[in-house]
């Protein structure tokens, strides 16, 4: 068979279908959890936890930061790290915020927010894709402090408040009880599934991830998706801004501090490899449930949040040590994600 | 002949830190004509160097940790965990004045403390092969929490501190403060360590490439979990310091302080990648980072101008250093050409 043409040639890895391998996979670690958590939840804090409104409200609350979770995962597939994204959404509020106090037209005032969020992306993108010496996490500690220091300049220790009240509707509004935010975010996470595992872009995605020397010697542009991942991310910081902003209905130049780091949990959380090219959509997107369910349920049994903290910690260690875990016990290592 | 090649590959081995020494001598000399001689008094230099010890001793720790090709996030909730145990117990025991009210006591307990914090994080790094950024990420947020639980929400103030231990921050030998001295005997004993010792060699050598420095009969994972273990340590030792300093321990304490100190060590020519930095280039930056900070609030009182300046400075230095490292590998390849002919 190996001596057939190359495009003739039958992929040999191709996974063969067996239970084993099926259920050991990483989405089946995070659906346990997911149902350990929830079933923990209703057992201590009785049916309160699965009303439907109590549900949605729980959801809401964690929009701002699951929508940024795909573009996080795009950059850190491909061996990448943002630690900007909180002070980009900071920025972006603060500016919108100043915008809308002055009364300036609304749509406006979000396109230019949105502008203003890839314009963030793009500085980091491009000094990251164009030196490639240089370090993603030199790069953007360095406007993670530019990009907050601008919006303290903006605002000093003021809030920018009295937003026209349809601000308010981006984040309270609902559609027969389903939050605006979350139809974004599962439209969102229908859309990265796809583009993803489905599309050219995507799959080049994963193979600079995996090698970017061997996916550029293939001609792939290496440099353009490193920009366009950046670019990406900026722009989601923009709309996490809008969201975060009518949820506060106010805008200050100290909010999502630490949010990068949050998402950058989920992430790794939903099975991403932090050296890059490996990672599942479906993965992340149950991480990130898995945490949203794990602060409300908590939260209900009045664990303090510093606990909630300490448990988040500690199951992002043991989620990456898992893997390397069997590998160090000698345990052939399964392959964790497809 | 001989003695001018001498100061050619003289010049060459230190440009960066003689550049360094350029800027930070502009920038003092700038500062003095603006603020009409008041820069270079001794008490000035002596408040500026003080304020810069604490930054100047962790950027050694993570000078260490960024040349194994690590990093760690987690040096900020550690400092505040350490100082928090240690200031906590010095808290209940100031009633009837026992033994936690001793300075060096509280001093032992926050490195013993910190020492621990770091001693997992190598595990987790060197054993468990988890990547540095995630496990020190993870460990952020198990130690800060830790610091709220232990704290209970409330401060450790001033007067739950005992004077013994709060003159630390404030006395001083010889008319230099004590912070000082602390901070130069460390870089002493950093300089000897990372130059001349084996252990200070072998961690070039994990950095460089740990998968030779393995085979060449290095134990990487020991060599790992030191230098988790020594960044820990020194966390702590920070931690009760900046503690001190202050005369407060809260919750909060140095949130966010690591990326003041990675960014001192970039300044400073450590390189991110692994296997290269310099205990002299280290001091330089943390110096500059310190001129920085004392020079900014003089040109201007707004926090954006300050951020800006220091988010910029980081980000030029490395372009400028990637820049001429480039133009030199061209310049070796041109020669190496020429001499083919």
């Amino acid at each position: 068979m190996n001596n057939a043409p190359l495009s003739q040639r039958v992929i040999q890895n191709k996974r063969i279908f067996s239970f084993k391998s099926f259920f050991m996979r990483w989405e089946w670690m995070l659906v346990a959890l997911l149902a350990i958590i929830i079933g923990t939840s209703v057992l201590t804090a009785g049916s309160n936890f699965l009303s439907f409104n109590g549900l949605m409200s729980t959801l809401r609350d964690f929009m701002d930061k699951a929508i940024l979770i795909f573009p996080m995962m795009m950059i850190i597939l491909l061996g990448d790290i943002d630690i900007s994204v909180g002070s980009t959404i900071a920025l972006c509020a603060t500016v919108m915020g100043v915008m809308l106090q002055s009364g300036t037209n609304a749509f406006l005032t979000l396109f230019i927010g949105i502008l203003l969020g890839a314009l963030c992306g793009s500085i980091n993108g491009y000094l990251i894709s164009h030196f490639r010496e240089l370090s993603s996490v030199i790069v953007t500690v360095s406007t993670m402090i530019i990009y907050r220091g601008i919006a303290t300049f903006i605002l000093r220790d003021s809030a920018a408040g009295s937003f026209p009240s349809w601000i308010t509707k981006i984040s309270y509004g609902d559609i027969g009880g389903v939050p605006y935010t979350l139809i974004f975010f599962i439209v969102e996470c229908i859309f990265f599934t796809i583009l993803l595992t489905k599309s050219k872009f995507g799959r080049r995605l994963y193979a600079c991830g995996n090698n970017a020397q061997t996916s550029r010697y293939s001609g792939i542009n290496t440099k353009g998706i490193k920009f366009a991942v950046f670019l990406i991310i900026g722009i989601f910081a923009a709309l996490s801004a809008i969201i975060l902003m009518s949820k506060m209905n106010s805008a200050r130049p100290n909010i999502a501090k630490n949010y990068e780091l949050d998402v950058i949990a989920i992430t790794v959380l939903g099975g991403v490899a932090t050296s890059g090219g490996k990672g599942n959509p479906i993965g992340v997107i149950l991480s990130s449930l898995c945490i949203c369910f794990l602060r409300y349920g908590l939260g209900l049994i009045n664990i303090k949040s510093e606990t909630v903290m300490i448990i988040i910690g500690l199951l992002l260690i043991i989620a990456v040590a898992i893997p390397n875990l069997k590998n160090a016990l000698g345990v052939p290592l399964k392959k964790r994600i497809k | 002949m001989n003695n001018s090649s001498k100061t050619h590959t003289f010049l060459k081995n230190n440009s960066r830190e003689l550049g360094l020494i350029a800027i930070i001598i502009l920038m003092t000399a700038m500062l003095n004509s603006q603020t009409g001689g008041k820069f270079f008094t001794f008490s000035n230099i002596n408040n500026m160097l003080s304020e810069t010890s604490v930054l100047a001793i962790l950027s050694l720790g993570m000078m260490t940790v960024i040349i194994t090709g690590g990093i760690d996030l987690s040096i900020g909730a550690s400092m505040a965990l350490s100082a928090m145990v240690s200031t906590s117990l010095m808290k209940h025991s100031m009633a009837n004045t026992g033994i936690f009210t001793n300075p060096y006591i509280a001093i032992i307990i926050a490195i013993a403390v910190g020492t621990l914090c770091g001693f997992i994080v190598g595990l987790l790094v060197s054993h468990l092969k988890i990547f540095p950024i995630i496990a020190t990420l993870g460990m952020m947020y198990v130690y800060r929490g830790l610091t709220y639980i232990i704290s209970g929400g409330s401060w450790v103030l001033q007067q739950n501190m005992s004077t013994s231990f709060l003159s630390i921050a404030t006395g001083n030998i010889l008319g230099i403060n004590n912070l000082i001295w602390i901070t130069a005997f460390l870089y002493i004993v950093f300089f000897i360590f990372m130059n001349y010792t084996k252990t200070g060699r072998q961690i070039y050598a994990v950095g460089n490439d740990e998968e030779s420095a393995r085979v060449s009969g290095i134990n990487t994972k020991k060599t790992l979990t030191l230098v988790y273990s020594i960044m820990g340590a020194i966390a702590g030792l920070a931690g009760i310091l900046y503690v001190c300093k202050y005369a407060a321990a809260q919750g909060e304490t140095a949130t966010g302080y690591e990326m003041n100190v990675i960014a001192a060590c970039v300044l400073g020519g450590v390189s991110i990648s692994g296997g290269t930095g310099k205990v002299q280039g280290v001091l330089l930056g943390a110096l500059l980072f310190g001129v920085l900070q004392n020079a900014l609030p003089l040109i201007s009182n707004s926090q954006f101008i300050q951020d800006f300046i220091r988010g910029a400075i980081i980000l030029v230095s490395v372009l400028f250093n990637i820049i001429l490292s480039r133009r030199v590998e061209k310049k070796a390849i041109e020669r190496k050409e020429k001499a083919l002919g």
